[in-house]
């Protein structure tokens, strides 16, 4: 703040971390405050990660608990790898978000309560007993309560703005917005270059929202209320560097671009809308000065038929969809596996079956990631662990995909795909070459093309059209070993079964070993985890060694192959833990596969694990042991 | 390509045996597919376009085996995705010539979502819609265009269902092209498959083709030299609705309402007629219709052709103008718009 000093003296006390809920109706503007916050709070420094929680419903009924929208983040000036178990702070727009919210808040944590959310129609729709009022009856005595009246301190400061009482009433979110900066002593000026960008053809509007930040900002200076509790810093702690910030969703699309950058092929995504997987499409369908094509397909089909045949031509193929497309695609899969040609298919898993829980993340697709074809239909799959691996894990699925010739499943979750977190700007040196095998032109007097010859690691080329010599038909039926003419023969159809296995099974050789991601290298306990349950076992996993337990963390990203040491690096540990958001699927691929007996932890509510549930069960199993 | 165009290399020239396979057709004896397999290795010497910028793409069914039988690019799909897969491939390699082999049941039941849509985008494809009213490949069950009352193995009874009118259906979804043509009439196939070549957009050309073991003789009332005059109209840009054996019948438009009239008997002359016009949706669209009134000819040839962008240009158009200040380099790419420094 350069226009106007603090009044008077207000204590500022450095904390470590602080995880905040921002809470209120669908209609409040709370994904735009988290945003906002958190672009703030990264660009200040500090290490960040966040968590949208929303509803399935664009608008579900006004001040319900249905309608509820929240937005949590944690920042710190250590690595954080989670929005935080508990929140410290929560901000209530309404009665029904305090409600839906309260249980996850630390006890003696702090609410700012938007005073008019609570009147009697709020307090109904809620579900609160008439009369009851929990910001007045005592309920919430364990916990810091600050209520604020904050459309009516909206309303004051833009009364001259010359916008609708509507337009005004918007702007509220605005106003907690720079109350929060203040009470996080954080700087207010990038906000404004945003909402100057944001409102760039309505001036009015964008000055009247730099108000109301400003008259947040000021209030938190000017009132008593905060007299006691003071201010906070957290120490930006970020190493020196370029930062941006990715969701999951965004890191997915900016790999498959960089992908076919670095493998010098044109980016084709075929696909069709699903929550929570549209954003790749519509990130990507702005990349087109990266020279990327986006289809928006009929539907999931087409979406995953459109990009096996843009694969045949010789373009980068991906498809990008959510657990019910998945089940769509799966036919199509199925060809992609005997034609042998590169794809890439993001799944963005949510809660299932059927529509289940859309908005929701769950890690219940990996069987149907690895099992679900008919017939013999092995993939690749791998999976990411945060928003920011998300790049990574696709960048590899597709290096896996051109380099094999194979359809690949990278498996990230809607937890991953809406969060976020800061990415130090990658390099492009340190991305693995990616090197398309093409088929070169053949002259009429060489050998005839064997479109299903292999090389060394099972792999055919890729001959695609416009190459003079190599006119071949392939397709889903069977075909003759190297030839690739269709073929009914007995022996030839175990034949290919065993050599596309086999294909699948070599990938091992090109991808690193299993590595521990912290903690002993042998001990009592090993937390063998995948997928976005990545912050929650790092961070319990790094609570139970600062107490002394002998424990360790090792994240899958390769479930299919596995990398070749893992049996090895489970014979160090007395017991393996699996913690999954399902009903237990990964134990039971490590069960078959290697024949041990691992402990599973199962969580199916639609939300991530938190570190405390983790770490609970890590202590319980060690003091079994 | 323009004449001066010295990129141009000459092309040797090619015949129907430059574009065959060495997979022999496995089609049954007497098959409408082999006459059409026969005009398709005709007309692509004719286009001049070298094998290894053909790609022919299908589903599944009987007529989907045609990419086998070509010396092209080809791939055998899966049963009704035919569309998007040859859409994607056009899509990425938009200067490949794309060919569709496709069925009633591959393109219309299982497929009709494609259909449509693929219609109504108009990428530059040409399909060839092996329609014989009948599920060959899975042993005479009925189609989506077989006609009521047809005995088949799924319908002992006869079949209930309304067929869909494949020309409406076209232009209905927004296509660009339709043509029908006969397996019988090889001359005029080949000439409408050519029509479909140079058609820029999706041409949808609908061959009327006969399964002598499912069901034989469907279009019989279009094939004997007799019914071919009585119960077919050669249609033709700029041409009255002229038919009949001794072209003595022709077509009035009253109002929306096409009749049937006899020139001899009604002192009309040719110019009172009907005049085909490839350009009117309105004409083409009754001209659709027809195939739902007995008292009408069958019509044959291009109903309706339209020149109007196809979807890879337009969407070459777009990449082309975010790209107007050049091409987005990898290190862009990574470190995005809204990247910020910590010092």
């Amino acid at each position: 703040m350069t226009e106007k000093k603090s009044t008077r003296q207000v204590n500022v006390t450095p904390k470590t971390s602080v995880s905040v809920l921002f809470a209120g109706d669908s209609g409040d503007g709370m994904q735009l405050t988290g945003t906002q916050f958190a672009n703030t709070v990264a660009v200040y420094g500090t290490e960040l990660n966040t968590f949208p929680n929303f509803p399935s419903e664009i608008r579900a009924p006004a001040g319900t608990i249905a309608g509820v929208s929240g937005f949590q983040l944690q920042f710190s000036s250590k690595p954080v790898y989670t929005p935080g178990a508990r929140f410290d702070v929560m901000v209530a727009m309404n009665s029904a978000a305090l409600k839906a919210n309260l249980k996850d808040l630390h006890r003696g944590g702090i609410i700012i309560a938007g005073t008019e959310g609570f009147d009697e129609k709020n307090l109904k729709l809620a579900g609160y007993h008439e009369g009851a009022n929990p910001l007045e009856d005592g309920s919430l005595d364990n916990y810091i309560l600050f209520p604020v009246p904050v459309l009516q301190l909206t309303r004051e400061a833009l009364k001259e703005s010359g916008l609708t009482n509507k337009e005004i009433d918007r702007c509220k979110n605005m106003f907690v917005l720079g109350l929060l900066y203040w009470l996080y002593s954080l700087p207010l000026e990038g906000t404004f270059d945003t909402l100057r960008a944001k409102f760039q053809k309505n001036a009015q509007m964008a000055e009247a929202n730099i108000i109301a930040v400003k008259a947040g900002y000021y209030f938190g200076d000017e009132t008593e209320l905060f007299a006691n509790l003071g201010r906070f810093d957290i120490a930006p702690q970020k190493q020196h560097g370029i930062y941006r910030r990715v969701t999951g969703n965004e890191a997915c699309a900016i790999a498959l671009t960089a992908a076919s950058k670095k493998a010098n092929l044109e980016l084709f995504l075929g696909s069709y809308p699903i929550t929570p997987a549209t954003e790749i499409l519509q990130t990507l369908a702005k990349k087109k000065k990266y020279g990327v094509k986006t289809f928006q397909a009929e539907d999931e089909i087409a979406g995953i038929v459109s990009s096996i045949g843009a694969a045949y031509g010789g373009a980068l193929a991906a498809t990008n969809t959510s657990g019910p497309g998945l089940a769509l695609k799966t036919e199509a899969l199925g060809l992609a596996v005997i034609l042998e040609l590169p794809l890439v298919v993001i799944n963005v898993q949510r809660g299932g079956p059927s529509t289940g829980l859309p908005t929701k993340p769950e890690q219940s697709d990996l069987f149907m990631a690895m099992y679900g074809r008919h017939g013999e239909a092995p993939l690749p799959v791998v999976a990411a662990s945060s928003p920011v691996d998300c790049f990574y894990a696709t960048y590899e699925a597709a290096r896996i995909a051109v380099e094999h010739m194979t359809p690949v499943i990278c498996l990230t979750d809607g937890y991953l795909a809406l969060s976020s977190e800061p990415w130090k700007v990658e390099s492009p040196d340190n991305l693995a070459d990616i090197k398309p095998r093409f088929q070169p032109e053949r002259k009429p007097e060489d050998a005839p093309y064997l479109p299903y010859k292999r090389d060394d690691r099972q792999v055919r080329s890729w001959a695609i059209p416009g190459t003079k010599g190599l006119e071949h038909r392939i397709g889903g039926l069977e075909k003759q070993n190297e030839t690739g003419n269709v073929s009914h023969d007995p022996e030839n159809h175990e034949l290919m079964t065993k050599l596309r296995a086999e294909k699948i099974a070599r990938i091992a050789d090109s991808i690193p070993l299993q590595s521990i991601d912290n903690g002993t290298l042998n001990g009592d306990l090993l937390v063998l985890g995948w997928g976005s349950s990545y912050g929650a076992i790092k961070t319990a996993v790094e609570t139970a060694l600062e107490q002394g337990y002998s424990v360790a963390h090792a994240h899958l990203r390769y479930i299919n192959p596995f990398p070749k040491n893992l049996l090895e690096i489970f014979g160090n540990y007395k017991q393996i833990l699996i913690p999954e958001l399902n009903n237990g699927q990964l134990i039971h691929i490590i069960r078959d596969t290697f024949l041990i007996a691992p402990e599973g932890f199962s969580k199916v509510q639609g939300l991530p694990f938190n570190e405390t549930e983790i770490l609970n069960k890590i202590t319980d199993l060690i003091k079994e042991l | 390509m323009s004449d001066n165009d010295t990129t141009m290399t000459a092309m040797p020239i090619l015949s129907a045996k430059d574009f065959a396979s060495n997979q022999e057709a496995k089609w049954c004896p007497g098959c409408g597919d082999h006459a059409v397999l026969q005009q398709l290795k005709n007309v692509l010497p004719e286009l001049g376009v070298a094998p290894e910028n053909i790609a022919c793409i299908s589903g599944i069914g009987c007529s989907s085996r045609l990419p086998y039988y070509l010396g092209t690019y080809g791939v055998h799909g899966i049963h009704g995705r035919a569309l998007p897969m040859a859409t994607g491939l056009k899509v990425a390699r938009p200067e490949l010539s794309v060919w569709v082999g496709t069925g009633d049941g591959d393109a219309l039941s299982i497929g009709g979502n494609h259909f449509i849509h693929t219609l109504r985008r108009n990428p530059d494809l040409n399909i060839i819609l092996f329609n014989n009213e009948i599920y060959g490949l899975t042993k005479g069950q009925y189609s989506p265009t077989s006609k009521i009352g047809l005995r088949t193995v799924t319908s002992p009874s006869g079949v209930i269902d309304q067929p869909f009118n494949t020309a409406a259906l076209t232009i209905g979804s927004g296509g660009s092209f339709f043509a029908r043509a006969f397996d019988r009439d090889g001359k005029f196939l080949r000439a409408m498959l050519k029509r479909a070549a140079l058609h820029k957009g999706t041409s949808l050309v609908e061959i009327y083709q006969n399964c002598p073991i499912f069901n034989n003789s469907a279009f019989e009332l279009f094939a004997t030299p007799d019914n071919k005059a009585n119960n077919t109209i050669y249609v033709e840009q700029g041409m009255p609705l002229v038919f009949g054996k001794d072209k003595n019948k022709g077509i009035i438009l009253d109002g929306f309402k096409p009749i049937v009239v006899d020139l001899d008997k009604e002192g009309l002359s040719k110019s009172d007629l009907w005049i085909h016009d490839e350009a009117d949706i309105n004409k083409a669209s009754i001209l659709a219709r027809f195939a739902d009134d007995d008292s009408l000819p069958r019509p044959f040839g291009v109903f309706y052709a339209e020149d109007r962008i196809t979807y890879e240009d337009a969407l070459t158009d777009q990449i082309k103008d975010a790209q107007v200040n050049g091409c987005g380099s990898l290190e862009q790419l990574l470190k995005g718009d809204n990247s910020y420094e910590i010092k």
